[in-house]
């Protein structure tokens, strides 16, 4: 047996490192570093309650969006406050436009250059695919990179800039969209239909968004051409459909009303959420050990020395079972039929997660024009707050890479806890107290790895999307 | 212009901002303006091994660059070690890795005020993580480098801050150093450029003529001046947000909400919440730069007994609800 030490692993957001223990060719057992410790639960302790808005946005700058909505959350939660109606849809569009400008970067920037590897040069494809994609010098970026700013103007009119904004209030948002603004925003998502309608999927987005089933998609990508088709002909010769397969149970906090709750298996009706289930186990993370706590009475003390430990990611867990969460996890639980049909023919894959979050550009942008006319210009977008001096709350949301919740508690108007649990520690979660290991760790075993093996690591790796500065918090 | 690219105790958003970089999509408009990417961790095709590699060719010397940027805090814990974070696959202090490639480096910038000053990871109380800027502890001279640092070209630490920093000061700064070079004066107090940080965010803020009346915000979402009760601080803040504007039209007092002064050492521990306003005796303390306080308060009562009906209404509700008046000709 032969250990290799995968890193930097780049092209994710922050520092990963994979170690892979190889027998014969293949990995037999993978293990998840996250290198970097953040520290930011300790950042917000003794604060004033409503600073978390301004704090966690800089957990994370690519997902800031969604770490200010789920504070929001947690603190609306505690003062019992409800968000104004403008200002709910004025923070699913904020959001919605993070989240699915993060699905365009994650299948552009970081997911696709790796089929512009050497190893790939005698594949049919690999010419067209290499001058598309190569990173930073392939011929989509210049496209991409202008249909993603263009799109984030949307955020410039509704929250000021994109990331970290303050707009996100417990009681709605604190921009009141104009009536000027409202043409302008609407031409924002028509210029962004466009390019995903000419650019990446060469179909109208209700089109694809209607594709039911594997061989209605197979059928699709053999008849359109544009980047997403480009993918699927790629991963097909590679049959990236049958590899990367995790737990297969899937989670969901649910999304913008639109993405229902709950837990999800091949097979199984869909089981409806319950956040008492949640616990962290810090077993194997370079934490000082304790049962496996529930994140409302979780702690995060450091003990860089601990023996066992190989990373700085708790490992949390549902009801004690490890599930997987994300674009698949949401489309899966939501009932969507192409990818629950995927996933009941081959369990998780590349191929999966990947059209997952196409779906979603296919099936959110339509949304986002909905929810800009529901707006009714003139009514309140924000609900004033009055924060209790003594309180708790859960907030959470659905960010471009899964679930993520925050759990507050107040006492005297300060921040007593908060604990954070980010979609990326499900995902790269180590092994827990029972050693069963996280989703990303299963996914990796039976791969091929070692000299002269194709790239298939880096793809699974990437599947995920992982968000390594969320992980660590 | 060759420019290698690390992250550390940071969030990444500052990457994540420049690639909004406008007009141009940002890699062309780098490419023709001669600047090329060395390695950066999000954006570069090599990874594992053929990154390392490129890494330790360029901290021993063996392959030239020009600029190293680092975007996060340096985090020198626990007790001194750097393990908070050792560079994946290196097995090495990210703080080790920094100070080698400095020391090669003809131009050293710090992308965003974790990097500049230490930020929120130096925030919290007894600074656990022993986090620190390249060349600064929050306001005082130190960091990583010390206060002696200079890179190859002579130069400090140029801290490109902001929270995050804006793709403009970034791209700008770059090329104003592959034009014509970058200069001790080019800097001010702080080691930021002075192509943005020689304007205040109150330059150009939209709610100018709520400020000039003193017709204050009283809650979220108001359209009033945010500096009297909602802890703006555009008025003391250096940085030109309102002028240049963020992802198109956009900026914080544009989006409604208080300026924190992120391009500030020490920003992120103010001593007061965030959306509040300290005061004395109804005065707020943080008084606009270069204001004496007794001009300020003669001023905003004078301008205060003189706001025009429009303008108070306005200030404390989210939609105007009184027009501008229009005069027909001839009256």
């Amino acid at each position: 047996m032969k250990r290799i030490l995968v890193g930097p692993f780049n092209r994710v957001e922050g520092d990963l490192e994979v170690s892979l223990d190889v027998e014969g060719g293949q990995i037999v057992e993978a293990r998840v570093n996250s290198p970097l410790f953040r520290g930011f639960e300790q950042v917000l302790i003794g604060r004033a309650a409503e600073d978390a808005l301004a704090v966690v946005p800089r957990i994370c700058g690519i997902c800031s969006v969604a770490q200010s909505a789920a504070a929001a959350g947690a603190l609306a939660a505690a003062a019992g406050l409800e968000p104004a109606p403008n200002g709910r849809l004025a923070q699913h569009l904020i959001q919605a436009t993070e989240n699915l400008a993060d699905h365009l970067t994650h299948f552009y920037l970081f997911f696709m250059p790796d089929f512009a590897r050497a190893s790939y040069v005698d594949r049919n494809w690999y010419a067209s695919v290499a001058g598309r994609f190569t990173a930073v010098k392939g011929s989509a970026n210049p496209g991409v990179l202008v249909a993603r700013a263009n799109f984030f103007k949307l955020i410039g009119f509704l929250a000021g800039r994109w990331p970290h904004t303050l707009a996100i209030q417990p009681g709605g948002s604190t921009k009141a969209m104009t009536p000027a603004e409202r043409i302008r925003i609407l031409a924002v998502l028509r210029d962004f239909r466009s390019f995903l309608e000419s650019g990446l999927l060469g179909d109208t987005l209700e089109n694809f968004a209607a594709l039911d089933s594997e061989d209605a998609l197979r059928a699709w990508s053999a008849s359109h051409s544009g980047d997403f088709p480009a993918f699927l002909k790629a991963a097909y010769d590679l049959r990236l459909e049958q590899i990367g397969r995790a737990s297969d149970r899937y989670m969901s906090y649910g999304a913008y009303d639109l993405f229902a709750a709950g837990l999800w298996q091949p097979s199984l009706a869909v089981d409806s959420l319950s956040l008492a289930k949640i616990t962290e186990d810090p077993r194997h993370a370079w934490m000082t050990d304790s049962s496996p706590l529930p994140p409302a009475i979780g702690q995060t003390i450091v003990d860089a020395e601990k023996t066992g430990a190989y990373t700085w990611c708790k490992a949390p867990r549902y009801a004690g079972q490890v599930v997987e969460t994300g674009a698949l996890a949401r489309q899966v639980v939501a009932g969507h039929p192409l990818l629950r049909d995927l996933v009941l023919r081959h369990g998780g894959s590349v191929t999966a997660r990947v059209t997952a979050r196409m779906i979603e550009l296919a099936t959110v942008l339509p949304a986002m024009e909905r929810w800009v006319r529901e707006i009714v210009l003139g009514e309140a977008f924000c609900n004033p707050t009055d924060l209790p001096d003594e309180a708790q709350g859960v907030g959470i949301v659905e960010a471009a890479r899964g679930s993520l919740g925050h759990w507050l508690s107040i006492k005297r108007g300060r921040i007593e806890r908060y604990q954070i649990i980010a979609p990326t520690t499900w995902n790269f979660s180590p092994r827990d107290s029972e050693g069963q290991p996280g989703p990303l760790e299963q996914a990796l075993v039976g791969l091929p790895a070692g000299d002269g093996a194709l790239p298939t690591v880096q793809h699974v790796v990437r599947s995920f999307d992982p968000c390594m500065v969320c992980t660590v918090h | 212009m060759r420019v290698l690219w690390l992250q550390s105790g940071g969030c990444g958003g500052c990457t994540q901002s420049l690639l909004c970089a406008e007009p141009r999509p940002l890699f062309d408009e780098l490419r023709d303006a001669g600047i090329e990417l060395v390695w950066h961790p999000a954006l570069s095709q090599e990874s594992g091994e053929e990154a390392l590699q490129v890494l330790s060719d360029c901290a021993d010397g063996k392959m030239a660059f020009d600029v190293l940027c680092v975007e996060g805090a340096m985090l020198r814990g626990p007790n001194g070690t750097g393990k908070f974070h050792l560079m994946a696959g290196s097995g090495r202090p990210l703080t080790e890795w920094v100070e080698r490639l400095a020391a090669q480096a003809k131009w050293v910038f710090a992308i965003g005020s974790c990097t500049a000053y230490g930020g929120f990871s130096a925030s919290t109380p007894g600074n656990p993580l022993e986090a620190c800027g390249l060349q600064y502890d929050t306001n005082e001279m130190g960091g990583l480098l010390g206060k002696a640092f200079v890179s190859g070209c002579g130069l400090p630490v140029v801290n490109i801050a902001g929270c995050p920093t804006h793709p403009g000061w970034i791209v700008d700064t770059l090329e104003k150093l592959a034009l014509e070079g970058l200069s001790a004066s080019d800097l001010d107090e702080f080691g930021r450029p002075l192509l943005y940080a020689d304007q205040l965010v109150h330059h150009g803020c939209p709610r100018n003529e709520y400020y000039e009346f003193k017709a204050s915000a009283i809650k979220q979402s108001d359209l009033g001046c945010l500096m009297e009760n909602l802890g703006c601080k555009g008025t003391q803040a250096h940085a030109d947000c309102n002028v240049r504007t963020w992802n198109g039209s956009g900026s914080c007092l544009r989006g409604g909400f208080a300026c924190i002064a992120c391009t500030e050492p020490g920003f992120e521990a103010p001593g007061h919440p965030f959306q509040e306003t300290p005061k004395v005796a109804g005065i707020p303390i943080g008084l606009p730069t270069d204001m004496p306080k007794a001009w300020f308060v003669a001023l905003a009562a004078l301008s205060k007994s003189a706001t025009p009906k429009r303008v108070r209404d306005n200030a404390v509700v989210d939609h105007p609800v009184i027009r501008p008046s229009v005069k027909k000709a001839g009256k």
